[in-house]
Formats: C-alpha cells, structure tokens, sequence
C-alpha cells in the first residue's frame, strides 16, 4: 500500500473514533455533575485557543500577519453587535485588502 | 407532527450556511493541493469524506509533501484531532438510539457544527448539530471533489482571506460565552497555554493543552 493510502485509511479510522468516543460509549446518559462543570468551560477553552493558534499559529512560530488586522476588525463588528455573516465577511475582506495592499 | 422537528435540523444548516461557504472554498483548496503530495484525485476526496477535519488533512499533506514519514504525517493529523474525544464526551448526552445511529451522527461533530449548537445553558443541540454538521460535510467533500476537477482553476483562499473567517467566527461564537466569570477565566487561560505553546509543540498540542483550561471547573466534594 503506498504511503498516501496508509495515512487516508489510518487517520480516517482514528478520527472517527476520536469523534464517536462520547456518543458511541456514553451516549443518551446524562454527564455527572462534577464532569459537566468542566464541559461547560470546555466550549470557551477550545474556542480561545482556536482563535489564537488560527490567527498567529505557523509551523512551530508565532506568525503577525494579515490575518492579525483581519481578526482586529472582526472584533470592531462584534462590538458593534454585527450579525455572524457580516463578522465573518468583514474578516476575510479586510484580511484579503491587506494581502492585496501589501 | 414533523414541522418543528424538520425546522430544527433547517436552523443549523441556515445559522452555518455563511461558513459552508468558507468551508467549501477550503474543500476545494484541499483538492487543489493533492496531487502535488502524490494525492491522487480519490484519496483526496476519500480523505475529506472520512476525515472530516481541515487542519488535520492538510497536515497529512504537508507532511507527506515535505519529505516527512508516512508515521510523522500520522501522528500530525492524530494530534490535530486529538480534541474531539472530549469535544464528543461533551454532547454525548444529546445523541440518543442504538450504537450504530450514535458511531454514525457522531461524524457529523465537527469544531463549527458543535460550537454553533451550544445552547446557553451549556447544553448541547443534537439537531442544529446534525443540521449544521451536514451542510459542513456536503460543503467540505462536494468542495474537495470540485477542487480536483477543476484544479488550479480555483483561487488561493489565503487571497480571498478565508482563513481569517474561522478564527473570526469562532470569536464571534466565543464572546457571549464570556458571561460567568468563570467562562471569562477559562478562555483567557486557554489563550494564553496557547499561545505559549505555539512555538514550541507541534501543531495540535496547544489545543489540548489549552483544553484543560476547563479544570477550572473542577469542584472539590
């Protein structure tokens, strides 16, 4: 089997695994309590550190770019309590602007 | 009495229609990218249809693309999603019936279709996260599938800035979660591991460290 093959097949497999680990073993049951204090931070914790490593995360370096001004001005939206379709748009306009301009 | 069940699955297909866009243009740049890393045009979408989980395929790759071994590229894309095992713990509650049905739907748990069908209680929707996970996949394969077709064809995403676009909703998805003190603490904590992290674990590793930000939550009994 060629490489390719062999990476598709076994990261495929682990992944859903990965992803039907809650459902699949505890699925339908309710979480206990002191278990579900710590899913309820789970949501914030996983977004926030998504936000930073999607924004200045490169190949083991912390990379300042467009992306940077991009996520400055969907900040500026959210404030402005813009709908979710206009912060993600203005995002990616100001981000492409920069990289235009630059 | 279908009506309100079916409105249900149509919310979150309609709260993530913006992103599958975002998400089908990604698709598409990952069908572009294959066959420079051997990728035949099947196992791309193969990839796609079973991976389920962007930064993960194009870590494969990347990898692969750099001369890595088929094990580090492995390893890579392991890591990268090494985040839905608790991610799938958190609404297992939701997903009910026989094993089968839960392995099956479970796919469907992807970052923007879990984020979007939190409730703010905590709690999960299982059917905006079924309804949103599928415009999720049907954007992501149907994307990766028209990205080898047409190939070259189709722009660079980092000129049309879509990679600003997940970060920037997952803020906008973050922000009203920041309500309990809590929740506030947490986020910046996981910020911060992160960011620290980054330069000096591979790809992934930030993510489940900063997870654990969510022991925060711990109480003492």
């Amino acid at each position: 089997m060629s490489a390719v093959w062999l990476a598709v097949i076994v990261v495929g497999l682990a992944t859903m695994l990965l992803k039907a680990t809650g459902p699949v073993l505890l699925g339908g049951r309710e979480l206990p309590s002191h278990v579900n204090a710590l899913v309820v931070l789970l949501a914030p914790a996983v977004l926030a550190a998504l936000v930073v490593t999607q924004v200045v995360g490169g190949d083991r370096e912390l990379v300042f770019d467009a992306r940077l001004v991009g996520l400055g001005a969907a900040c500026i939206s959210i404030a402005l309590r813009a709908p979710l379709l206009v912060v993600v748009i203005v995002a990616a306009a100001t981000t492409a602007a920069v990289r235009l301009a630059s | 009495m279908t009506g309100p069940k079916r409105s249900r699955y149509r919310d979150g297909a309609r709260l993530i229609a913006p992103i599958g866009l975002a998400a089908a243009a990604f698709g598409a740049s990952f069908g572009v990218l294959g066959p420079t890393a051997d990728f035949d045009a099947l196992a791309a979408v193969v990839m796609s249809a079973t991976t389920f989980a962007g930064s993960a395929q194009f870590a494969v790759v990347s990898t692969l693309e750099s001369g890595g071994s088929v094990v580090a590229a492995i390893a890579a894309a392991v890591l990268l999603n090494a985040r839905y095992a608790p991610i799938s713990v958190s609404v297992a509650p939701v997903f009910r019936g026989s094993p089968w049905r839960r392995l099956l739907e479970s796919q469907l748990i992807v970052d923007e279709s879990w984020v979007v069908s939190r409730r703010p209680d905590g709690r999960f929707d299982h059917r905006i996260l079924l309804g949103a996970g599928l415009v999720l996949y049907v954007a992501w394969v149907g994307g990766t599938a028209a990205g080898v077709l047409v190939g070259e064809a189709i722009a660079d995403p980092a000129s049309l800035g879509l990679d600003a676009a997940f970060p920037a909703l997952f803020l906008a998805l973050l922000v009203p979660q920041l309500r309990s003190r809590r929740a506030l603490a947490a986020a910046l904590l996981a910020a911060g591991v992160a960011l620290v992290l980054i330069p000096f674990t591979p790809a992934g590793i930030p993510i489940i460290a900063a997870s654990a930000a969510c022991l925060l939550g711990w109480r003492r009994r």
